[in-house]
């Protein structure tokens, strides 16, 4: 790693000053972040931890709403996300025990790397990510790989989310990183179905349309029976080619529709 | 170079160390605590495995100064007062749960971190909490056979002994 | 009744608790006052002419000490190859120089350039980046068929050609075999890939040298299987160090698998640059160091042929194999895919004519060895695969098949050279059967067809050679070493024993086993015996540990070295009963003159041996201590049956093993707990081939799967519970235990046994698919059952 300092506000106010520094940069809970400083892939001057901000940190339940801190880690909103089934199983498949301690739902988004899992659940569920300065809606919000609506300094402190009447996410591992080969979460509300999809495209987490609108009108497994998810910009790697994953998309999309609840 | 002290395995320690000084060197380097290892640098191992503030992380993937004011405990704390071994230790020694020994603190960290939110673990359970612990020796067969039989299940009928 | 000490008894690891309770001692656990570190400088592309390398502005980087290049090794010994193959045409094979730090090209990603020595890890990689590197790209071979076609890139200028030889074994029986195919009623032909593998230990490469200028003395520190080797390699052929003046010590080591036997460069750079700055040099492999400079391992190309006669007897096989040797020979290399492939085709079967060619291929990617297994697994799988697949096409029962062609006459004298002297391969399948359940195989099929997955069941048989090596023999082969072990046994004054050995230990837990040996022999408790390894200045000159050696021919060693202590003690004991030698017995660690009640205990024996108050000085020397070199007449060959069930997710093609068994014969036994732990572990490495891993290159010679990202190591949940037995015994007869060797036995086993399952599940849902090359992948299968 280059030689950095890293400085531990106890505030929101005090990160985001902290972040105005030249070449700052913020660390969640550095569970991509410090392989990749380890890589020298990255050179900050400082890294403003966000792990000591209180504030940011928790779950909770706002009538049909989850608000979860954006320092929250995934272990915690695996055991506390329980108004929200689905999201709580998919934070408590992320990584492994010792990267959900540290990895935070907001550096995960912040992050937006295209095989994480959260970036399905906030697409699929329509949610709104809110910083120290504006909030901003799921669907604004991705904007491709390991691209985001944040800009420099801006801190994710919570993540909204929707409560479903029913979801459920659908994890196929790349068997070397665990991360998602193909991840599908498919979320259902009363006005209409939402499918996001992880881990398959060149340009990041994406919503599969046609699903949506196939499974609004009938939500069971069978509706995309006529479906195909396009290979067109799907990712072609060591593990996987584009009309495999073309091909896991329906089949993960269908035993989501199944499982939910 | 910062100031940093925390408690390791109850002791209070203190220490200088750089921003990017990672727990674990601080561990291996300051503090001399070999047991804690580096099997990788992807953060996928986790022979580097430890608790602070009671919960399972990788010292590999944490900074040093996170850690100031914690309670870090290593697998050279992970025996009884009398210095014997732990029933979880005593397990993989009765059930042959290491080979080179390389993997295996990480293993008793990441194992005594489980048994103490679940008590009573299927094998299922223990595979899948073993997901960021690789064991290149033992086929896992016998770490999760010890683990089973530390949190009192009985194991004489897993394959065959 | 299970024993509970001695031969034969599961005694508990006492080697373990030290590594429970973070007191183990790794070699990055070593530190020397005033130690630097070194970072080395690695190629980033494949091949390229080293145009330039300037240093000047790096060697003023804070911290810096001193930074080394290729130049700085010229007229210095490059690393030495310990095997030298003899071609078809009685041609010794191409063997290009391999030096320390490239000289004038690189040929591999990950080919040590520059070695930056400074204060610090950080420091010295800070100044890696100042170093201004002209390097001029070429084109790389990759693919080693490509390598081998007239006008691809050449790997070494130097030689004539990507061919370092081209192999027939055994070339006088070529026509006969020719012949048989051509006349055979039915002959099944397969082409397949045994996939390149990265061992993987999960301690990385660690070398620490030290020099003392007071006495010229080098040590080095070193992640090693077997430090006399190194010692020998480095200090006679490499650096010009006489071996008295050159220590070396592997202490603790964080598993080996093959990778950690070989002489690699950064251990002769820390001990060469400790000499030069006079300061102790460090250097820790990072992981992803590690995917690119640890030897990799199997990586060959194979077409094999089996011939059968019209009443289903193989009659004939012929294998032809494109062995990947990488950019340069490392230490065991050519013996690879020769002595150790060529010399297993006839497996557990009676096939009259065999026929082994093997090209071996230099290409620019890191060199390949040994690895777990290493030539025998890549044997076995084509030989099981292509005989499943003779079922498949013959329509006959796979079992049956494999049964009615056994060996049952021992001694067996192959038509490959070798003679497989013990094995019952009918007893291991029928052990097999019972243990596996086989009879509820039809049922459990249905089971996972209700919950619409299709079941797969795979077996096969193996039988390899280990406890390395015959020294006459493998000299006639190419080895350019000795391949016998040694061992000193010192009794000490009160009669606790120190065994010296040169086996060294990395997970097998000799510091248990070997005790076991002696405790019975002597009739004392295991506690009385340790045993010291891992120091070239402790230890008699041992080979080390690796090709599943160290109980049968180190351990021989020591039994001999035993017997003489023992021998010598009965004359002291015969001596203190007044008694005639010929009629002391030794029991329970009693010595007694036969036929009365006179005896004398052990440390009564040994206490005089080392007090010879009372002593027969005029007949032989006070003290206990023999010392034993075994070199043993012939291989031993452990065999086995193994059997896999799979299940096959039709939607997504993801395979899970359901059930594995493995029916060993290892001979006799010391510590059943271990020999099951080290099948365990064979069985892992064997799934993790069948199933997950693979070190793949791109075209340009661009490692893929450079990291645990994308190198599928098998963790917890892709494994069951293992169902092993080794009640089959058929001892050795050749050396004094009857031991065969297990180390290897579970990665050599395995992966045919899921392979031919996964092929029998797809078949049972009504895709024939001929062969799916491994890894078994989802994406693999799905596509094998998509075509």
């Amino acid at each position: 790693m280059y030689a950095f300092d890293v400085t531990r506000p106890k505030t929101v106010a005090d990160a985001v000053a902290a972040l105005a520094g030249e070449d700052a940069q913020a660390l969640g809970g550095g569970q991509t972040l410090i392989p990749t400083l380890k890589q020298r892939l990255a050179s900050p001057a400082t890294l403003v931890s966000l792990s000591a901000i209180d504030e940011i940190k928790g779950v909770c339940k706002d009538g049909n709403s989850l608000s979860i801190g954006g320092g929250t880690t995934h272990a915690t909103v695996a055991a506390e996300a329980g108004a929200y089934p689905a999201l709580a199983e998919l934070a408590s498949n992320i990584g492994d025990p010792a990267v959900r301690s540290r990895g935070t739902i907001g550096g995960s988004l912040a992050n937006n790397d295209p095989s994480a899992c959260y970036p399905s659940a906030a697409l699929a569920s329509g949610a709104t990510i809110v910083t120290n300065n504006r909030e901003i809606a799921a669907d604004d919000y991705f904007q491709g790989l390991f691209t985001t609506a944040l800009n420099e300094g801006e801190i994710i402190t919570g993540v909204k989310f929707p409560i479903p009447q029913a979801a459920n996410y659908q994890k196929f591992v790349q068997p070397a990183s665990r991360f998602s080969l193909v991840g599908v979460f498919v979320a259902k509300y009363a006005d209409g179905v939402r499918v996001a999809v992880t881990g398959a495209s060149e340009d990041g987490v994406f919503r599969w349309t046609e699903a949506e609108s196939a499974l609004s009108a009938n939500f069971s497994a069978s509706a995309l029976d006529g479906l195909t998810a396009s290979a067109n910009g799907l990712i072609n790697d060591l593990h996987g080619d584009a009309e495999y994953r073309a091909h896991l998309i329906k089949v993960l999309t269908k035993r989501a529709v199944a499982a939910a609840k | 170079m910062t100031k940093i002290s925390m408690t390791v395995n109850g002791r209070q320690v203190t220490g200088d160390v750089e921003g990017r000084t990672l727990l674990v060197d601080f561990l291996r380097e300051n503090l001399r605590l070999t047991g804690t290892h580096v099997g990788c640098d992807t953060s996928q191992c986790g022979a580097c495995t430890v608790h602070v503030n009671g919960l399972q992380v990788k010292s590999c993937t944490m900074f040093a100064v996170e850690a100031d004011g914690a309670d870090v405990g290593t697998v050279e704390g992970q025996q009884n007062a009398d210095g014997s071994l732990s029933t979880l230790q005593a397990a993989f020694q009765e059930h042959h749960g290491l080979q080179c020994g390389f993997c295996t603190p990480g293993m008793i960290m990441a194992a005594s971190s489980l048994l103490k939110n679940n008590p009573k673990p299927s094998e299922a359970e223990i595979r899948h909490h073993l997901e960021g612990n690789i064991c290149r020796c033992t086929g896992y067969h016998n770490i999760v056979k010890a683990i089973m039989a530390a949190s009192g299940q009985d194991v004489s009928n897993i394959a065959a002994e | 009744m299970p024993k509970d000490s001695g031969i034969g008894a599961s005694s508990k690891r006492r080697e373990d608790v030290r590594f429970l309770t973070g007191k183990g001692q790794y070699t990055d656990d070593v530190n020397v006052y005033g130690q630097t570190y070194v970072h080395f400088l690695r190629s980033d592309v494949a091949h390229a002419k080293i145009n330039g390398i300037d240093t000047s502005a790096a060697e003023a980087m804070p911290g810096v000490v001193r930074i080394f290049t290729g130049k700085d090794f010229e007229g210095i010994g490059g690393l030495p190859c310990g095997w030298q193959v003899t071609d078809r045409h009685g041609q010794p094979m191409q063997e290009p120089g391999h030096p320390v730090l490239a000289q004038g090209k690189v040929r591999h990603v990950g080919d040590p350039i520059a070695a930056i020595v400074a204060e610090t890890r950080e420091q010295a990689r800070d100044a890696a980046e100042a170093i201004g590197l002209e390097l001029e790209e070429l084109p790389a071979a990759v693919n080693m068929k490509e390598a081998l076609k007239e006008g691809a890139p050449k790997v070494h200028d130097d030689l004539t050609s990507n061919l370092c030889y081209d192999w027939g074994f055994v070339e006088d029986n070529k026509a006969a075999v020719d012949e048989a195919i051509k006349n055979a009623a039915h002959v099944t032909t397969l082409e397949l890939v045994n996939n390149r593998l990265i061992a993987n230990p999960m301690e990385p490469r660690v070398a620490v040298g030290d020099y003392n200028a007071a006495n010229d003395e080098s040590t080095l520190y070193t992640t090693s299987q077997n430090p006399h080797v190194i010692r020998l390699l480095m200090g006679a052929f490499v650096l010009g160090i006489p071996e008295h003046k050159l220590r070396v010590v592997a202490p603790d080591v964080g598993g080996g698998f093959g990778t950690k036997i070989f002489h690699y460069a950064e251990e002769a750079f820390v001990t060469f640059a400790a000499r030069q700055i006079k300061r102790p040099v460090k250097w820790t492999s990072t992981r992803s160091e590690a995917f690119m400079s640890d030897a990799h391992g199997r990586d060959h190309v194979t077409k094999i042929e089996l011939a059968l006669d019209k009443d289903n007897n193989f009659t004939a096989i012929r294998t032809e194999t494109y062995a990947n040797m990488g950019a340069y020979l490392s230490t065991f290399a050519p013996s690879v895919p020769t002595w150790l492939h060529g010399t297993l085709m006839a497996g557990n079967y009676r096939t009259p004519l065999i026929y082994v060619n093997v090209k071996a291929v230099f290409t620019n990617t890191v060199p390949v060895d040994a690895y777990r297994g290493a030539g025998r697994p890549e044997a076995t799988f084509q030989l099981e695969r292509v005989i499943d697949k003779a079922a498949r096409e013959l329509g006959v029962d796979p079992i049956k098949l494999r049964r009615q062609n056994f060996i049952t006459q021992f001694p067996y004298a192959t038509p490959v050279a070798v003679e497989y002297d013990t094995g019952d391969y009918t007893a291991t399948m029928d052990k097999l059967e019972e243990i596996m359940d086989l009879s509820g195989f039809a049922a459990r099929r249905k089971a996972s067809e209700a919950k619409g997955k299709w079941r797969g069941l795979g077996i096969n048989c193996y039988i390899e050679a280990c406890g390395i090596a015959p020294s006459n023999l493998v000299g006639q082969l190419g080895a350019r070493a000795g391949l016998y072990d040694a061992a000193t046994v010192r009794v000490n004054a009160t009669g606790s024993i120190s065994v010296m050995v040169g086996a060294h230990s990395h997970g097998q837990g000799h510091e248990t086993t070997f005790p076991q040996v002696i405790a019975e022999m002597i009739g004392i408790d295991e506690s009385q015996v340790d045993i010291v390894h891992g120091d070239s200045s402790k230890i008699p000159f041992g080979m080390g540990t690796y090709g599943s050696r160290s109980l049968a021919v180190c351990g021989s060693a020591m039994v001999r070295a035993t017997e003489k202590v023992i021998r010598k003690a009965k004359k002291i004991a015969a001596h203190l009963l007044e008694a005639s030698e010929a009629d002391i017995e030794l029991k329970n660690g009693k010595f007694s003159v036969a036929g009365t009640d006179k005896s004398v205990d052990w440390t009564g024996v040994t206490l005089a041996a080392y007090v010879p108050h009372n002593y027969p000085l005029e007949d032989i020397e006070p003290g206990l201590e023999e010392t034993a070199f075994y070199d043993p007449s012939n291989f031993t060959y452990p065999s086995g049956a193994y059997a896999c069930e799979v299940e096959v997710d039709p939607e997504t093609g993801k395979v899970t093993i359901e059930k594995f068994a493995a029916a060993d014969d290892f001979g006799n036994v010391v510590n059943p707990m271990i020999v099951e732990g080290q099948v365990h572990g064979g069985i892992a490495q064997g799934i993790g081939q069948a199933l997950l891993e693979a070190a793949v290159y791109d075209e340009n010679g661009q490692l893929q799967s450079a990291s645990y990202m994308d190198y599928a190591m098998p963790r917890a949940d892709d494994l069951p519970f293992y169902i092993v037995d080794h009640s089959s015994c058929t001892p050795c007869t050749h050396n004094p235990l009857g031991v065969k060797g297990c180390g290897e036995a579970g990665a050599i086993g395995s992966p045919p046994a899921v392979v031919n399952a996964v092929i029998d599940a797809l078949a049972s849902g009504g895709k024939n698919v001929g062969h799916i090359d491994m890894p078994l992948t989802p994406h693999r299968v799905w596509k094998a059952m998509n075509q």
